[in-house]
């Protein structure tokens, strides 16, 4: 008898704990509405939404390259599958000619579509959750005043049971927190409008924050290093792996234009986001740079004493290290010296000229997927514009070539071992069993006076 | 000295290991397909075959080739009997100053040797690294588009140099 009050008991507690999930997991669907007149928008709205656009890289995954702008069906590798990306024009029938205004803000807010679906998580809203209801109003009239595409994305390639959406709901439980950016009242008006732009519609953390197995961002680790289509996003905080530290200055300079003499130029999917940051104000860039070099917090003195070093370092002619041809490193000295130091170490400033490796994040990270991708594929140059390149030597250079190559960039341009796993990583990038996006770089707008840009 | 194994033969060339494998071509060996354009790899002049891929010769130094396959222009066919590619590129005479055919045929043959039932719309992805100054594009694509033709049925006949 008692063990069958417990079975009716525990039968009792699953049918209201189901029925409590099904209460939070169901989403009604918001009424279509007829398509809006584009002209009902007022001018100055759309162009706040424009820009709020670019902050969001909105078309980044909301548009395949040389597809229509926001059209969708972008590929976005993830770990647990392929999500193509919606179609975001006012298209009635297959974009989101009948969503209201409701409807937008409910997406932005709790990760919602229309009809009621949960959406993936591939969509930030965990960091859209922070924009404000002025700013999705302006989002709003930007996205709906597009050309509208009829154009529907592929269906996802997830596997069981990723593809039901109700799970999303649990994902949602334990991991997302819904509501608007809060203030920090200590902290200045410009940090926190940075704030507010990085954690928020900018979502900074969805590649520069470490994800765990649910695929959420890990709490405690904001912004501390992450991964996204193949890239390892460097740390944003006091572990940024920068040769010379990063400051507020050199953070402006390198969103607003997409390189910076002491760190390069943008490439992977970075080179979209500052090919959009350059269409900001500079005073919202500011506000970026100086949360970004908040949260890097100020250097050590013995980091600060590194970079003088590595200042010094570059002012130096450099001396080739003898290659060797029974040393990993020893070896890669020759290729170095033969395939890449014409552009790396040559006399032509960046952006167009390749960076001296003594100031190169990507041979100073903990792993080497970057390194790896730069040399397979190269940087694709920027459509129609001048712009940083570097051709790929993926079909010319081996395995072992590389491991020895990198070897030796480590050795020398680092001061650290070999990173382990070279040939394996650069065997799985080549198959395109570890997926990476190649993206072509951020256009140059103006380059450094002394190599024949024109001025104004 | 290393030795390179290109078309088929190997050869022993006297040259500096960092030396681009474009100038060993032109100035060792004497095959003088491949062309010179920007030295950068931004142009694709000087695309060769290297293990079946297509790589910039102008910017691969000869010392990662040791023991690799390395094809050109004139590993394809002779004057006499071109290849499947040659003769496509000569019936629809592609070529108007020419300079960049002989790294269109490269890159189109690599493509086509991976993936023989290559659509139009691989040719012009695959293609993009190539550049042609003079407008040509739409005959490269239809020699191209020929070649594939040719190179799948068997009996492939030669036509006559003109």
């Amino acid at each position: 008898m008692r063990l069958k009050h417990f079975l009716f008991g525990l039968l009792g507690v699953v049918i209201v704990a189901c029925a409590g999930f099904f209460a939070i997991a169901w989403k009604s669907a918001i009424a279509p509405i007829r398509p809006l007149d584009r002209t009902s928008f007022d001018q100055a709205l759309i162009h706040k939404g424009a820009m709020l656009a670019a902050v969001g890289n909105c078309t980044a995954c909301h548009t395949q390259p040389g597809g229509r702008s926001f059209a969708g069906s972008f590929a976005l590798p993830t770990p647990f599958g392929t999500i193509y990306s919606s179609n975001i024009t006012p298209d009635p029938e297959t974009g989101i000619g009948t969503w209201s205004e409701a409807a937008f803000n409910r997406a932005m807010r709790e990760g919602v579509s229309r009809d009621g679906k949960h959406l993936y998580p591939a969509f930030p809203f965990d960091h859209f959750t922070l924009v404000s209801d002025e700013d999705n109003k302006a989002l709003y009239a930007f996205l709906m005043t597009r050309p509208p595409v009829k154009q529907s994305p592929p269906a996802n390639e997830l596997p069981f049971p990723l593809n039901i959406r109700l799970v999303l709901a649990g994902w949602k439980l334990l991991f997302f927190n819904e509501g608007p950016f809060q203030k920090v009242a200590s902290e200045s008006e410009e940090w926190n409008r940075g704030a507010y732009l990085v954690n928020g519609l900018g979502h900074c953390g969805a590649c520069h924050t470490p994800r765990n197995m649910f695929g959420a961002e890990r709490a405690g680790m904001h912004l501390a290093g992450g991964q996204a289509e193949g890239w390892s996003a460097p740390a944003l905080n006091p572990s940024s792996p920068a040769p010379i530290p990063w400051t507020q200055d050199s953070l402006f300079a390198y969103l607003r234009q997409g390189w910076h003499a002491d760190h390069g130029v943008t490439n992977g999917p970075m080179g979209e986001v500052t090919g959009n940051l350059g269409l900001l104000p500079d005073s919202d860039v500011k506000t970026i740079a100086t949360y970004v070099a908040a949260l890097m917090g100020t250097p050590s003195p013995e980091r600060q004493q590194r970079g003088e070093q590595i200042r010094k370092k570059i002012g130096e002619d450099f001396v080739l290290a003898s290659a060797r041809t029974d040393t990993p490193a020893g070896r890669g000295a020759a290729i170095y010296q033969a395939a890449c130091a014409t552009c790396h170490d040559g006399s032509r400033p960046l952006p167009f000229g390749g960076i001296n490796f003594h100031l190169s994040s990507t041979i100073n990270a903990p792993d080497a997927q970057n390194a790896i991708n730069m040399v397979l594929f190269g940087l694709p140059a920027a459509s129609g514009r001048q712009s940083a390149i570097m051709p790929g030597f993926a079909a010319a250079m081996t395995d072992e070539q590389l491991t020895d190559l990198l070897a030796y960039l480590r050795e020398t341009f680092a001061g650290q071992p070999a990173w382990p796993d070279v040939a394996a990583r650069a065997a799985d990038t080549r198959s395109g069993k570890f997926q990476v996006s190649v993206r072509p770089s951020d256009g140059i707008e103006r380059g450094p006076d002394d190599i024949g840009a024109q001025d104004q | 000295m290393m030795r390179l194994n290109v078309n088929g033969a190997v050869h022993e060339v006297e040259a500096d290991p960092s030396t681009p494998l474009l100038y060993v071509l032109r100035n060792d060996l004497k095959l003088n397909a491949a062309k010179f354009g920007c030295g950068m790899g931004q142009c694709g002049a000087c695309t060769v075959m290297v293990d079946g891929k297509a790589v910039f010769s102008c910017l691969t130094p000869i010392m990662l080739l040791e023991g690799r396959r390395i094809k050109t222009v004139e590993g394809l066919g002779t004057i006499d009997n071109p290849g499947p590619m040659q003769q496509a590129f000569i019936a629809e005479q592609s070529a108007q100053c020419g300079y960049c055919i002989a790294g269109m045929m490269m890159r189109a043959q690599a493509l086509l040797e991976s993936k023989p039932d290559a659509t139009d719309a691989d040719i012009r992805t695959a293609l993009e690294p190539n550049l042609c100054r003079c407008g040509t594009h739409m005959r490269i694509l239809k020699s191209v588009q020929r070649a594939r033709e040719l190179m799948k049925s068997a009996s492939a006949t030669p036509v006559s140099a003109g």
